[in-house]
């Protein structure tokens, strides 16, 4: 066995392993942490088949970002896991032919004629896909690439016009009023019977 | 790696207005509240910089530029400068309502910019990818402009419907795409051209890709089946952005269909003709029928768009040069007709009152007779009565449509336009016979009634010699199509 089928095989072991952690885990958190390790080995996978831009974005982006997003909402949620469990049984049939006609698909793809024709290519240029990404993206789609980031300018702007403007219960301090407050409206001493005796 | 500004030339006034809408978000951080008119006058001023810009790249070639998906022709310097006026008069008219509204902020001008970006980057797209690009940019701002007056429930309702509906269509357009590309494999529009010309693609794919992008052009213009969101936003958002709305991106869906039927399915021509026909035939029915029944102006205005909308794509599906530049003219005129419709409902309105019921036009002769005769020139040219720049205008697609051999269709478009006469008439009864509900003078500024005032003179001079901004039209359509 070379080395490579050896890397392979322990990934995809670990990678098959965490993914089924992540539906088993009793606790959310270990689930989402679960999941954090099969991205994780997933762009190991990936790095060995030289695509390594694929697989750094994967664990900056999915990893670094998406995650820790979705580890913070798990966490300040506090889900009750009980009723997250409820229904299991009830669903199951659905979610078994779902499953099952995934399965099905999948084999009807990697078992068609188009499937055995396809050929892996080896990247020849000399230089990393990273470097062939970023020469695509800023000179033959620089103009495409630029709109987006305007899209994605004009997205801030009119989230903030939106959200932001003339807010009625929005919380904020006026410190002149705070400095200029009086005594007198700070507490207000009002009178009320003494309460009975139960 | 050379880089030569020469090769990004061609798309200076984009790049122009781009700057000058970051340097006036920017700008704007430093003015407050009492001063925001200055916000207005830099809008202004990044408009005029622009139009500097395209007027200086008029060399009367088509050049390309960012490898080739930038295109500038004589038809995108013509309906540049369109857009670019009609947006100026757009600002200048909405500025005392939206001030009265709280609207007047810097954030209106920036929306309202990046909405002409994106229909600029419409207007000279010459890729799938860009062309989708400018309309995701342009419904964007537009979809956060009506959701502006965040206390209006009318103005959130009708920002949600356009919302939805807009990615429904975006979502037809891009399945659409997809399948040219995947029967192409280009998203180059002379490429997809010469690919489709090469006859050695099956038709049945081609076709069905051609059936979504027809769907998702019927949304962009609010043809009949795909009109529904136009109602709901005319009614739901403040006038000021109504006035925008029906105004200005209106330009963009005419290049946006000349781009793709024409630029790109050139070829397939037999096949786009009927869907346009049944989207004219409905669209002028249903739009001129419906807007009889409406109480309020900017659901009747929206439902007269959606005819003459139909009546834009008359001249479209006669398939020929002669048919694209009537068509040309026809969206030019609306466009100058529209904006000055929407400018005078904008005066009826003062603090706390929005001027857009019917009724409140009876009597308007009394108030002021000088706006009255504005709106009079207004529904003479909606209505196509001669002499009027909407009469000619109706009159050049209806001839295109005759050379194209519809004599049916040209009937029936006669036919509804004499049905459609009746609202438009109706109100210049209100105005010129009943009696004023209110004695309230109007509230306005000079500057609001001395562009009304240039607007309705423009409406009236082509009224008696369009013959200027025909060839205009036509020049712009020949020198970019052969």
């Amino acid at each position: 066995m070379s080395s490579a089928v050896m890397l392979f095989t322990v990934f995809a072991v670990i990678l098959v392993l965490s993914a089924l952690g992540v539906i088993t885990a009793r606790n959310p958190v270990h689930a989402a942490l679960f999941l954090v390790l099969s991205f994780f080995t997933g762009s190991a996978l990936w790095m060995m088949l030289e695509a390594e831009f694929l697989a750094i974005a994967l664990v900056l982006v999915y990893v670094g970002a998406v995650m820790v997003l979705f580890l913070f909402v798990v966490m300040m949620l506090n889900i009750d896991l009980d009723r997250l469990r409820e229904g299991f049984w009830k669903h199951l049939p659905l979610g078994a032919s779902v499953a099952l006609l995934m399965v099905v698909e999948m084999i009807l793809v990697v078992s068609s004629k188009q499937f055995a024709k396809m050929t892996t290519v080896s990247n020849t240029s000399g230089v990393s896909n990273t470097q062939e990404l970023g020469l695509l993206l800023y000179n033959q789609y620089v103009y495409p690439f630029e709109l987006a980031a305007a899209i994605l300018l004009l997205a801030i702007v009119a989230a903030i016009a939106l959200t932001h403007r003339r807010r009625k219960d929005s919380r904020y301090m006026d410190p002149a009023m705070q400095v200029s407050v009086k005594a007198s409206e700070r507490i207000k001493i009002i009178k009320m019977p003494a309460e009975r005796e139960l | 790696m050379n880089f030569a500004f020469s090769s990004i030339a061609p798309a200076l006034p984009e790049i122009v207005l781009l700057i000058s809408l970051c340097l006036l978000l920017l700008l704007d951080l430093w003015i407050n509240d009492e001063h925001r008119f200055y916000t207005y006058v830099l809008a202004q001023l990044a408009l005029i910089a622009t139009g500097i810009a395209v007027v200086n790249a008029e060399n009367g070639s088509v050049v390309t530029a960012f490898s080739g998906m930038f295109i500038s022709d004589a038809m995108a310097r013509t309906l540049n400068v369109f857009s670019l006026i009609t947006m100026g008069f757009v600002f200048a008219y909405s500025r005392l309502y939206s001030q009265d509204r709280g609207l007047f902020k810097g954030e209106f001008f920036v929306l309202m910019l990046f909405a002409l970006l994106g229909i600029m980057i419409m207007i000279s797209a010459n890729h799938f990818l860009v062309l989708y690009l400018g309309l995701e940019m342009l419904s964007l701002a537009q979809c956060a402009l009506i959701a502006l007056q965040r206390e209006s429930k009318n103005a959130t309702e009708a920002a949600m419907k356009y919302f939805v509906l807009s990615a429904l269509a975006s979502g037809l357009l891009l399945y659409g795409l997809s399948m040219l590309y995947g029967a192409t494999g280009t998203l180059v529009i002379p490429e997809v051209a010469n690919a489709i010309a090469a006859n050695t693609i099956d038709p049945a794919i081609l076709v069905f890709g051609l059936v979504f992008v027809v769907a998702g052009i019927g949304f962009k213009l609010g043809a009949v089946p795909f009109h529904m969101w136009i109602p709901d936003v005319y009614e739901g958002s403040p006038t000021s952005v109504t006035l925008f709305v029906a105004s200005v991106p209106k330009i963009a869906a005419f290049a946006f269909i000349i781009r793709l039927l024409v630029g790109s399915l050139g070829a397939m021509v037999s096949d786009w003709q009927p869907m346009l026909v049944i989207m004219a035939v409905l669209s002028i029915g249903l739009g001129n029928i419906v807007a009889i029944a409406q109480t309020n102006i900017k659901r009747m205005l929206a439902f007269s768009t959606i005819s003459h909308m139909g009546y834009l794509l008359l001249g479209i599906l006669a398939g020929n040069n002669i048919g694209y530049a009537a068509s040309m003219f026809y969206v030019a005129s609306y466009v100058i007709i529209s904006v000055a419709a929407f400018g005078i409902v904008l005066l009826l309105s003062r603090h706390g009152f929005e001027g857009d019921r019917l009724d409140d036009f009876k009597g308007l002769n009394n108030r002021s007779p000088w706006v009255a005769f504005m709106m009079l020139l207004v529904m003479v040219s909606m209505a196509g009565i001669p002499p009027s720049v909407g009469f000619f205008a109706k009159l050049s697609v209806l001839s295109a449509v005759l050379d194209a051999g519809y004599t049916w269709l040209v009937v029936y478009a006669v036919i509804f336009s004499l049905i459609g006469a009746f609202y438009y008439l109706r109100i210049i009864k209100l105005m010129y016979m009943d009696d004023p509900t209110t004695d309230q003078p109007l509230v306005t500024e000079p500057d609001h009634l001395i562009l009304i005032g240039l607007n309705g003179l423009v409406i009236f001079v082509l009224g008696i010699i369009p013959q200027s901004l025909i060839d205009l039209c036509v020049n712009a359509i020949n020198h970019s199509f052969r």
